[in-house]
């Protein structure tokens, strides 16, 4: 057990270290998601025919596996972060436009009438209203590409210590010693584990005007249809 | 004043929701569109702060139509209330009420404290400002919904369905207090409704529509309820528009009968006067004069009077203050057929009977007829 936080120094960080990569290669993507997810939300609330085409475009764009991407990126960004970060970021976007879409629809008929009426123009109306009440539903959706951008990080591994924690799975088989994997797969469902308790917080604090006990937690299509990534990053890593 | 010139609103598929609608919106007044599901009664309302444009026609708000002014601007100066109210379900109740002023520039501390005031104003404890809207029932919602409209004080209140959704007794409540508001403060009142007796309760005037969106009448209610003009008209006042029209009939023209009064601590003697007269029934009241009920005066026992063997007296209507509808009401609830007429307070002013309340009825009929003959409308019935 004590040799369990003692890496390899092929890694270049200590576990801490290895950590912080881990969350900024998995949060920065879902962030960037999150930027461009929200005016392509917004043209699909507004233009309805956009849409099903837009939701067949990220459905497809997740279906491409990190590898296929890696190979077709390594000769822009090389063997960077950033070749692991552009899928993730892409991948988020799957989750991420439903969830904006469905949130801003959600709002009452008669809010948005109402607003309307009381002279809020479009711009107005979708800071101060569509988005506020959108809140719940975004934050769901974040959870879900959050965990998932989490455990996916790990695939950087194979374009050369880019995995963060994930290069400790490597290790593992390189030097012989379990106990890396081990802790490589604790210590990525932890930082999941925490992250999606961070961003249930976040919500908390955004949405006073929700009813308490009662909160719906918005589930996505894609949150049920794949199995729970933070608990089987190694799994859902041999498959992509 | 609102004025509606020969406006029609056809839709790209052809559906046409107003056709060639012309009416006057007189100021300080409730005026109420009614009708069924399709007449076009809410796209009516939401053409004149342009949520919907119409095909053909115009509207004038004082003499100038309503594209001359920014859109935004217009609906600044329009209260609008939705039926489920439609509040924020992100803001408190106090910025719910204070968005308007906000969206005119105030300042935030005066947009709360002018929130304040109308909270007060609609009735809604102060303590309800920091909460949310699910913290609310229906009727306090709707409630917010009309503080929310008069925030910014605007000469008129459009306002659609706004109390469908609640329960009856909520309604009635909102119903009254909408009416108190309205004696305050007089704005132009344009009020959406499927329910021809929240109309006639509520309105000024009351436009009927039929399914098409075509202005069936346009009269104030009791003339609606004396001459509908056409069997449309007649078929949606429903079939007690005879004992509906007693409403608009004070009860002040009854006279009532004070001989036949008894205390319950009458003396045999007095019960015995009293019952000489030529009512078959003695009304007992107790010390302070409220009634008891009823009962012949051979039945009645001086100093053993048991208030719980007399006959009820139904619903006491308040003389002078309510109408002959209720006088009525009151007569028919009473196995005896009379009436108790009381003050504000409840006590006993007099009673009378059904007979006298139906010579009262034709007297307000023939009234009416004279009246109408002058305006040259047709009475039926």
């Amino acid at each position: 057990m004590n040799r369990f936080f003692d890496l390899p120094s092929d890694l270049q960080h200590s576990w801490f270290g290895l950590i912080g990569l881990h969350l900024r290669e998995a949060l920065l993507p879902v962030l960037a998601g999150l930027v461009v997810a929200l005016p392509v939300a917004q043209l699909c609330v507004r233009f309805r025919w956009l849409y099903p085409p837009v939701l067949g475009l990220t459905t497809v764009l997740y279906a491409i596996p990190s590898l296929a991407f890696f190979v077709v990126l390594i000769d822009y960004t090389g063997q960077t972060e950033l070749t692991v970060m552009i899928p993730l970021a892409v991948y988020s976007l799957v989750v991420l436009v439903p969830a904006i879409v469905d949130g801003v629809r959600s709002v009452p008929q008669e809010t948005l009438a109402a607003a309307t009426a009381m002279g809020f123009g479009p711009v107005r109306r979708y800071f101060q209203v569509q988005l506020p009440i959108a809140v719940p539903a975004i934050v769901a959706g974040l959870r879900v590409a959050t965990v998932s951008s989490i455990s996916l990080v790990s695939v950087g591994m194979l374009i050369g210590n880019q995995g963060a924690l994930g290069n400790l799975l490597n290790d593992a088989n390189i030097y012989h010693r379990p106990e890396l994997a081990v802790n490589s797969v604790v210590t990525t469902a932890a930082l999941a584990i925490l992250a999606d308790a961070a961003l249930v917080l976040v919500r908390l604090v955004l949405t006073p005007w929700m009813p308490r006990g009662t909160r719906r937690v918005r589930r996505t299509r894609t949150a049920t249809a794949r199995p729970e990534p933070a608990a089987q990053p190694v799994l859902e890593d041999a498959v992509r | 004043m609102i004025r509606i010139d020969s406006v029609t609103k056809r839709y790209p598929d052809g559906t046409v929701a107003v056709d060639r609608l012309s009416l006057e919106i007189p100021d300080r007044s409730i005026t109420v569109l009614v009708g069924p599901s399709g007449c076009g009664k809410t796209t009516t309302l939401r053409m004149i702060n342009r949520m919907v444009e119409p095909s053909e026609g115009r509207i004038l708000l004082d003499g100038a139509d309503i594209r001359e002014q920014p859109v935004n601007t217009l609906r600044r100066s329009m209260g609008y209330v939705i039926q489920n109210a439609g509040l924020f379900q992100h803001r408190t109740i106090l910025d719910n009420i204070a968005t308007v002023p906000r969206l005119l520039g105030w300042n935030r501390q005066r947009a709360r404290a002018r929130a304040a005031e109308l909270m007060e104003r609609v009735g809604l404890d102060s303590s309800l400002a920091k909460r949310y809207p699910y913290q609310l029932s229906g009727g306090q919602q709707q409630r917010v919904g009309v503080a929310r409209a008069l925030a910014a004080d605007p000469p008129v209140l459009l306002m659609d369905e706004p109390f469908s959704a609640v329960d009856p007794v909520v309604r009635k409540g909102l119903q009254e207090e909408l009416l108190r508001i309205q004696d305050e403060l007089g704005k132009t009142i344009v009020f959406v409704t499927h329910d021809i007796d929240e109309a006639i309760k509520l309105g000024t005037m009351v436009a009927v529509l039929r399914t098409g969106g075509r202005l069936a009448q346009y009269a104030p209610p009791a003339e609606l309820l004396t001459a509908p003009a056409d069997d449309f008209v007649e078929d949606f006042l429903g079939t007690d528009r005879g004992i509906r029209r007693l409403s608009f009939f004070a009860s002040s023209a009854l006279e009532l009968k004070t001989s036949p009064i008894v205390a319950v601590d009458s003396t045999a003697e007095q019960i015995a006067t009293r019952g000489a007269g030529d009512t078959p029934y003695l009304l007992v009241t107790d010390l302070d004069g409220r009634p008891l009920g009823w009962a012949e005066p051979g039945e009645l026992t001086a100093g053993e009077i048991d208030p719980g063997r007399l006959l009820p007296y139904g619903r006491p209507f308040e003389h002078g203050q309510e109408s002959l509808r209720a006088a009525l009401d009151g007569a028919v609830l009473s196995p005896t057929g009379w009436a108790v007429g009381v003050d504000g307070s409840g006590r006993v002013v007099g009673v009378v009977s059904q007979q006298t309340i139906g010579e009262a009825i034709r007297g307000a009929h023939a009234e009416g007829a004279a009246v109408a003959a002058g305006t040259e409308a047709e009475v039926s019935g």
